[in-house]
């Protein structure tokens, strides 16, 4: 402030100056929000549709899955891998050593309470998208009992969780609830 | 000012047009008489080669368009219906096809001769960044057209490469789902697909177009790599370049007849012929053989973030390559210890190819993670140090001096080949 003078002496020329950078900010900005304003509805109509969430929730019957096996069912048009586990497997799952996994999960966590027999997990290895093989007897299931990733080779274990290979994470476990003993509904 | 244009055209019709829009003007400067440096070989040929062959596949998409039908539950159908009912419908779709890659063939020879010769060099920088945006468009463009006959390579492709994207931190996820439009690739993936690989190919008209504006501005570079000093050094386009330009067109298209009419399905992954199962992965995923490198790179690392950026990286060092390479001569011919590298990176892209299409096992991973280091060592750390400790050949004085010394010797440091030449 020390040259105040000058200053108001420019100030009338640059005042308009000043004003005219206000105006152009302005203008800019808003022309930003209207490109944008323009530009979401574009990018949002990629995003799922209305009638794509609607078919967001699958019921399965679990009465026909036997001890040992395992079914794949279709949700949002992905597949989820529901298996009902013998004692044995159920025994391994629990008591593997957390620090033994890659992604560190309790089985518990992964199944609901008291229907430690269900283990409901969305096929999809979590590396880059495949459908990994074990449901049939005649797969082959990896070192761990569980799936394996014919992809890059990732292998799952009988809680689906990843034990060796690329794969990052353990197999997703899909929000669902039972209803009644033998019936649920994924979504 | 605006004012007419003074044509020299003599036919009444093009002099009416060219006053009021110099286009025949505009042709005659660029590919009449511009003048083109005279010692092209045929590695010259390669970028018409690359505009012919997009021409073909826009003449033949639009046609195959007329017949396919982009939903999951006619789309494999549809492109069946075009091999064995529509008139000529194989002929499109073979041509369509193997055209992709014919278009990668060429494109990849274009690109190692601008490795070989320099040509990404000062002043040609921008132009050679155009050409990695048109590799870029090229590959997004011929990924999701794999996509479209809805086989089980092409839906187990899709949702791979997809997938890639879920390697981003934070965001990953919805990224993924956003590109879908659901909750795996489907039929709103089929649709946008089919929608972009429509329009890509005409975004890449006008990226080569740049492409070749920026060609035009600071001229080809050629074998020797100097620049060129005087009319002496060139040839007007035409007759000359248009004349040796036709017979590697007829080579090209030799090869392409070869391909289309003998082994239409050389390049084509016999488990393509089977529809789409979004429950059941094939045992073995291979990309389309010119996406073998990147997926080898992709795939020796351990990590999914880290083989993703990898991956993306091997095409972004190519966009500071002009930067990254310290010698200031261009041609490998005067860089004797550069040139033996140049092979030892052809090799590692090479294996890398090989790598690519065999289970990741044993000497595989082996050799992959050996070939994806050498990628980067090349590009990252030698091209840099290698500018400054290596001493070049002396340059030739000048493009027309060893033409007509027949390849004769180089002149010991011309006046002119200075600014060219390391102490
Ligand atoms: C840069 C240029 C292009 C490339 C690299 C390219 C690449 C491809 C590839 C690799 C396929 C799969 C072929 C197969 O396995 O059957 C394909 C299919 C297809 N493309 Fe293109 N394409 C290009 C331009 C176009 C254009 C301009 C159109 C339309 C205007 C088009 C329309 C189609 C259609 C309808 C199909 C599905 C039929 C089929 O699978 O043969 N393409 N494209
Ligand atoms: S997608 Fe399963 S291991 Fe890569």
């Amino acid at each position: 402030m020390a040259n105040s003078m000058p200053a108001t002496e420019a100030g009338h020329h640059g005042g308009d100056v000043t004003k005219r950078d206000f105006l152009k900010l302005v203008a800019g900005a808003g022309a930003a929000v209207g490109v944008g304003a323009i530009a979401w509805p574009l990018i949002d109509s990629m995003n799922p549709s209305a009638d794509v969430l609607a078919l967001s929730s699958t019921t399965v019957d679990l009465a026909p899955i036997q001890a040992g096996q395992a079914i794949t069912v279709v949700w949002r048009g992905k597949p989820v891998f529901v298996r009902r586990r013998t004692p044995d497997e159920i025994k391994t799952a629990q008591s593997v050593a957390q620090n033994t996994l890659a992604d560190p999960a309790l089985d518990s966590a992964r199944v609901k309470p008291g229907k430690e027999e269900w283990l409901v997990v969305v096929g999809i290895c979590t590396h880059l998208g495949c459908v990994p093989i074990g449901n049939k007897p005649t797969e082959a299931r990896g070192d761990f009992g569980g799936w394996f990733c014919p992809c890059h080779g990732s292998q799952y274990d009988v809680s689906g969780r990843v034990r060796h290979g690329p794969a990052p994470g353990n197999l997703a476990v899909p929000p669902y609830a039972f209803d009644g003993d033998t019936k649920i509904k994924i979504g | 000012m605006a004012g007419l244009h003074k044509s020299e055209f003599a036919n009444p019709v093009v002099n009416w047009i060219d006053t009021r829009l110099p286009i025949f003007t505009m042709m005659q400067k660029e590919y009449g008489v511009f003048p083109t440096p005279k010692n092209f070989n045929y590695f010259w040929n390669f970028g018409a080669l690359a505009m012919i062959n997009l021409v073909i596949m826009i003449a033949t998409g639009i046609f195959l368009a007329m017949n396919y039908t982009p939903h999951v539950s006619m789309a494999f159908d549809s492109v069946e219906r075009i091999m064995r009912d529509v008139n000529y419908g194989w002929l499109l779709r073979y041509v369509h096809a193997n055209g992709a890659s014919m278009f990668f063939i060429v494109t990849y020879i274009h690109i190692f001769r601008g490795l070989y010769y320099g040509s990404y060099k000062a002043p040609r920088e921008l132009l050679w960044m155009i050409g990695v945006v048109i590799l870029l468009v090229m590959m997004a463009t011929a990924f999701m057209g794999y996509v479209l006959p809805w086989g089980q390579m092409s839906y187990w492709g899709a949702t791979v490469i997809t997938n890639l994207f879920s390697a981003i931190p934070v965001v990953g996820e919805s990224v993924v789902t956003w590109l879908w439009g659901g909750f795996s690739v489907d039929n709103p993936t089929l649709n946008r697909f089919f929608s972009l690989h429509f329009l890509l190919p005409f975004v890449l008209v006008g990226v080569v177009f740049l492409h070749v504006a920026a060609l035009h501005i600071t001229g080809s570079n050629n074998p020797l790599g100097i620049d060129v000093k005087s009319p002496q050094d060139t040839l007007p386009f035409h007759p000359y370049y248009t004349m040796k330009d036709s017979v590697g067109i007829c080579v090209y298209l030799l090869v392409f007849a070869a391909l289309v009419f003998f082994a239409p399905n050389l390049f084509m992954a016999a488990e393509n012929y089977i529809p789409a199962n979004p429950l059941v992965t094939p045992s073995e995923i291979v990309p389309e053989w010119y996406f073998l490198p990147f997926y080898a790179i992709l795939r020796s690392v351990p990590s999914k973030l880290g083989g993703v950026l990898l991956m993306f990286g091997a095409i972004a060092v190519l966009f500071v390559l002009p930067w990254l390479d310290t010698s200031p001569v261009r041609s490998s011919k005067f860089r004797p210890i550069y040139r033996n590298f140049f092979w030892v990176l052809l090799v590692a892209v090479v294996v890398l190819g090989l790598v690519g299409a065999h289970r990741p096992e044993g000497v595989w991973v082996v050799l992959g993670r050996l070939a994806t280091f050498y990628y980067f060592f090349h590009f990252l750390i030698l091209l840099p140090v290698l500018g400054k400790l290596e001493r070049p050949l002396p340059l030739p004085e000048s493009i027309s001096r060893p033409v007509m010394a027949g390849g004769g010797g180089p002149l010991p440091g011309g006046a002119a080949a200075k600014p060219m030449e390391k102490i």
